[in-house]
């Protein structure tokens, strides 16, 4: 008997993804357990696994079809082997995932280009495509107006009055070439794919770069004390299950504990109210291959150290073979970026959303301070908190540097 | 009762009740104040009932028509009071049911006559009801022309023409719009003499050149004297006919009618609803509103006839769904485009279009490819009987943009509704020509119109 296989839904709110690969071929013999292909959403590789034992007769959606949605079939088990007449089946009673499967770009034949803009297909009326095609404008760079985002005519005609006006505003001056549009790059070049996650992150960073008000708050933090305390904590970790505490751990813990005390920045903003959350959820930021990911410690206020430690290393672990899952990654209340590894002095970071604020951490280094009017050397760590102004003001944003300082400079605290 | 809402509506016509129901559904509590029926002019006094009426003149012509379906009937004649009945019976049946609608949505309605009194607040009978947004939905009626001013006896406007309490032998029809053309249709089909009077040079002047000179070809063909360029000069009234001196030309001619009916357009009713003194603006009878029925005056919102051209019902209802749309905060709202709004004359043949006329889309300096088709062409209209007709569309020839499309004979004003889906979703002449048409229908004239365009017609 042939059952199909179903786009797996790998959070309540996904409703389509990516069929990044399959891992089986077509006539493989299957065993329940087995990894069938891989499912990329926004963040995170997930894995299909075969519940049921068979050949896998037919993949109805090849390697590297976007916009999957979710429960299409992706392929067909055939549970006894008994080929052919159950094979047909599946393509008449789901239509659907078979006309996914048409326009899917075959991997071999579709340069990469194409490949890019399958999964974001630009929604346009058939006039403004023909308008864009004959003023050859790339419909990528125009903004739709009409339902749901989809470019009609108006926009073709907006796009292309556009570059005209501000030039002919300009004073006497020598005729200013009218600004290309973003994509049309005329130096060589070559088209990297984006990928899903490339995606998510233009997105979203662009959304919360362009709608939330953020303001900076900078502090410079003496990290002696905690590297002190470091050094004695991690020379007591056992050899067997221990620990090895990293600066970015107690980062973490005071980010925590200065939320619980200032608890109006683990908040998001909404149009009807504030939201301020109950539990203090720090989502770390982590670089991959592709991107970058902010897998969530929970409860960081309440989880010593070592189990904070313990649990980044598994995270981050897990982040770069893309094995995280969804609740892992999404959500947290707060988000920490720490470039201090790379010798970073100081950066800001992107707020996250809906989050209201992102500390952007740089390296301890030595710097000379100024201290009883005396100069001395101190290991100085640079911090940077972007805040949405929409939650909080400066004031509450000095309020929490000045508590997460003072947790870092007298770091006993952080071990209660 | 409760005074207090968030959005009254003042007038319950097309445009007026289902603005209230939007509202409703947005989770606004809503209003509507109407002040004679339910279901305004529309329902009562216009779009239904003649529709109504039109359908018994059609029966009427193909009981004198029977021997050609292979029937044989002698003595055919029709009971008028029964079919002015049934016209009468249908309007009811649907203003009833419009007051379920609103009493479904929990739409509060205040029979009365209403207006403005103050910031956002309306009067009705000596109570003051207040909301935010206040919509003027009070429509328009028949424009009286002087000397020719209805009296209820012998000069019609369209109510009077509605409800005939006999047929009259012969009938002069002033203005030939969508009203005046159905009325002198109605008439015609019932065996009535028939007269059109148009002081332009052409009847149905909103419709493509070409569509209004089939018309008026097919309508002479039964038997209707048609006089443009020509008017009323003077209406004598005798005792039971008038006698209208018409002027064509330089040339006076006198004729003698049982009745007249008055269909010369249509004015706002912008009289006593308390916009003197407030920022609403009125031009030429009708309120000025921007694209998402905003007046001058802030919280004081306006649709449907009596904001002006074109006068449908369902118009006003669309413009009534955008204006509380764009109330409610919602995403996506857009103004109507009027190039999207089809029109109907349920005349026989019927006549319906969509867009710019050619000579428009000419005017505004489009290169135009215009495709045609014949009814004569196509199987189901010549099995059904009805083999005049037309469509006619109008491409931009650079773009493919459809830019209107114009259609006459049987079963029209139900397949208009095709170009306009396709003007709003901006389809080109492609998409068009790769849309499987079933066979056979009527409507696959609108399929070869297209290919016509583009000479690939098949069947002609």
């Amino acid at each position: 008997m042939a059952t199909n296989i179903l786009m797996p839904a790998l959070s309540p709110t996904m409703t389509e993804g990516t069929l990044a690969r399959w891992l089986k071929r077509e006539g493989d013999a299957v065993k329940s357990g087995d990894i069938l292909a891989e499912i990329e959403t926004d963040k995170a590789t997930m894995e299909v696994e075969a519940v049921d034992e068979g050949v896998l007769t037919r993949i109805v959606v090849p390697d590297g079809t976007a916009g999957v949605a979710v429960n299409a079939t992706i392929g067909v088990l055939d549970g006894d082997g008994s080929e052919g007449a159950a094979i047909a089946a599946p393509a008449v009673a789901t239509p659907a995932p078979a006309a996914a499967a048409l326009h899917a770009p075959s991997p071999t034949a579709v340069p990469a280009a194409a490949l890019a803009t399958a999964g974001n297909r630009v929604f346009a009326s058939p006039l403004a495509r023909r308008l864009g095609k004959l003023a050859g404008i790339d419909l990528a760079s125009v903004t739709g107006s009409g339902p749901n985002g989809r470019i009609i005519r108006v926009d073709i005609e907006a796009f292309q009055a556009r570059p005209a006006k501000p030039a002919a505003s300009l004073v006497a001056a020598p005729p200013a070439p009218a600004p290309a549009p973003a994509t049309t790059i005329g130096a060589p070049h070559t088209l990297v794919p984006n990928s899903t996650m490339r995606r998510v992150i233009a997105k979203r960073l662009t959304e919360s770069h362009q709608s939330v008000p953020t303001f900076y708050v900078t502090m410079d933090i003496e990290l002696d004390a905690l590297m002190e305390l470091r050094a004695k904590l991690n020379a007591r970790a056992p050899k067997e299950g221990g620990y090895k505490l990293s600066v970015n751990d107690f980062v973490v813990k005071a980010c925590a504990l200065a939320l619980r005390q200032v608890p109006a920045l683990n908040a998001s903003f909404t149009e009807a109210a504030i939201a301020q959350y109950t539990d203090v959820d720090i989502s770390v930021a982590v670089s991959i291959p592709d991107g970058l990911i902010t897998p969530i410690v929970r409860h960081a206020d309440t989880k010593g150290l070592a189990a904070i430690s313990n649990e980044i290393k598994d995270l981050a672990a897990r982040a770069k073979a893309g094995k995280l899952k969804p609740e892992e990654f999404q959500g947290g209340g707060f988000s920490l970026s720490n470039l201090g590894m790379f010798g970073v002095q100081s950066f800001t970071a992107i707020i996250n959303p809906p989050q209201a604020a992102i500390l952007a951490v740089g390296a301890g280094t030595p710097r000379p301070v100024v201290r009883d009017g005396q100069l001395a050397i101190a290991t100085v760590m640079m911090c940077t908190l972007s805040v949405d102004h929409r939650v909080a003001d400066g004031a509450k944003g000095a309020q929490w540097m000045a508590a997460f300082k003072a947790l870092l400079e007298d770091p006993l605290g952080l071990l209660i | 009762m409760d005074t207090k809402f968030d959005l009254i509506v003042l007038g319950g016509g097309p445009g007026g009740y289902v603005s209230a129901i939007r509202a409703a559904q947005l989770g606004m509590k809503a209003a509507v104040v109407e002040r004679e029926n339910l279901g305004g002019v529309c329902l009562n006094w216009g779009c239904i009932p003649t529709k109504a009426l039109l359908r018994s003149a059609e029966i009427n012509h193909l009981l004198h028509h029977l021997p050609e379906y292979g029937f044989a009937a002698d003595n055919i004649r029709y009971d008028l009071p029964a079919i002015v009945k049934r016209s009468r019976g249908i309007a009811k049946q649907l203003a009833s049911g419009v007051g379920h609608l609103l009493k479904k949505n929990k739409v509060a309605v205040f029979m009365g006559q209403g207006r403005l009194a103050g910031a956002h607040t309306l009067h009705v009978d000596g109570k003051d009801l207040t909301a935010p947004h206040i919509i003027l939905a009070t429509g328009a009626r028949a424009r009286q022309l002087p000397g020719l001013e209805s009296d209820g006896k012998l000069i019609w406007s369209y109510r009077e023409a509605m409800v005939p309490p006999a047929m009259p032998k012969s009938l002069l029809v002033v203005g030939s719009g969508a009203i005046g053309i159905e009325f002198a249709s109605f008439y015609r089909n019932m065996g009535a003499e028939v007269t059109i009077v148009e002081v332009l040079d052409r009847i149905l002047q909103a419709e493509d050149e070409e569509i209004g000179t089939f018309a008026r070809k097919s309508f002479e063909k039964q038997g209707m004297k048609i006089i443009t360029g020509a008017k009323v000069t003077q209406a004598v009234k005798n005792a039971d006919s008038v006698t209208a001196t018409i002027l064509a030309g330089n040339v006076n001619t006198e004729l003698t009618v049982d009745r007249v009916i008055s269909a010369v357009g249509i004015v706002g009713n912008v009289e006593d609803i308390g916009i003197e003194g407030t920022k609403v603006q009125v031009e030429r009878s009708h309120i000025v509103i921007d694209g998402y029925g905003r007046t001058g005056e802030p919280g004081v919102y306006a649709i449907g006839d009596v904001t002006g051209a074109p006068w449908l019902a369902h118009k006003a209802s669309h413009e009534g769904v955008v204006c509380v749309e764009a109330i409610a905060n919602q995403p996506d709202v857009h103004p109507i485009d009027v190039g999207n709004i089809p029109g109907c004359t349920y005349s026989r043949p019927q006549i319906a279009s969509v867009g710019m006329t050619e000579a428009k889309a000419k005017a505004a300096g489009h290169d135009v490819r215009v495709g045609r088709f014949p009814f004569i062409g196509n199987g189901k209209a010549i099995a059904m009987g009805e083999p005049e007709g037309m469509v006619k569309v109008v491409f931009d020839r650079k773009t493919g943009a459809m830019l209107g499309a114009h259609m006459i004979g049987a079963e029209v004003t139900e397949m208009i509704q095709g170009y306009a889906i396709a003007r709003t979703l901006e389809t080109t002449e492609q998409e068009l020509m790769h849309t499987v048409f079933p066979h056979p229908t009527v409507s696959e004239t609108m399929h070869e119109a297209v290919l016509d365009a583009y000479g690939r017609a098949i069947h002609f």
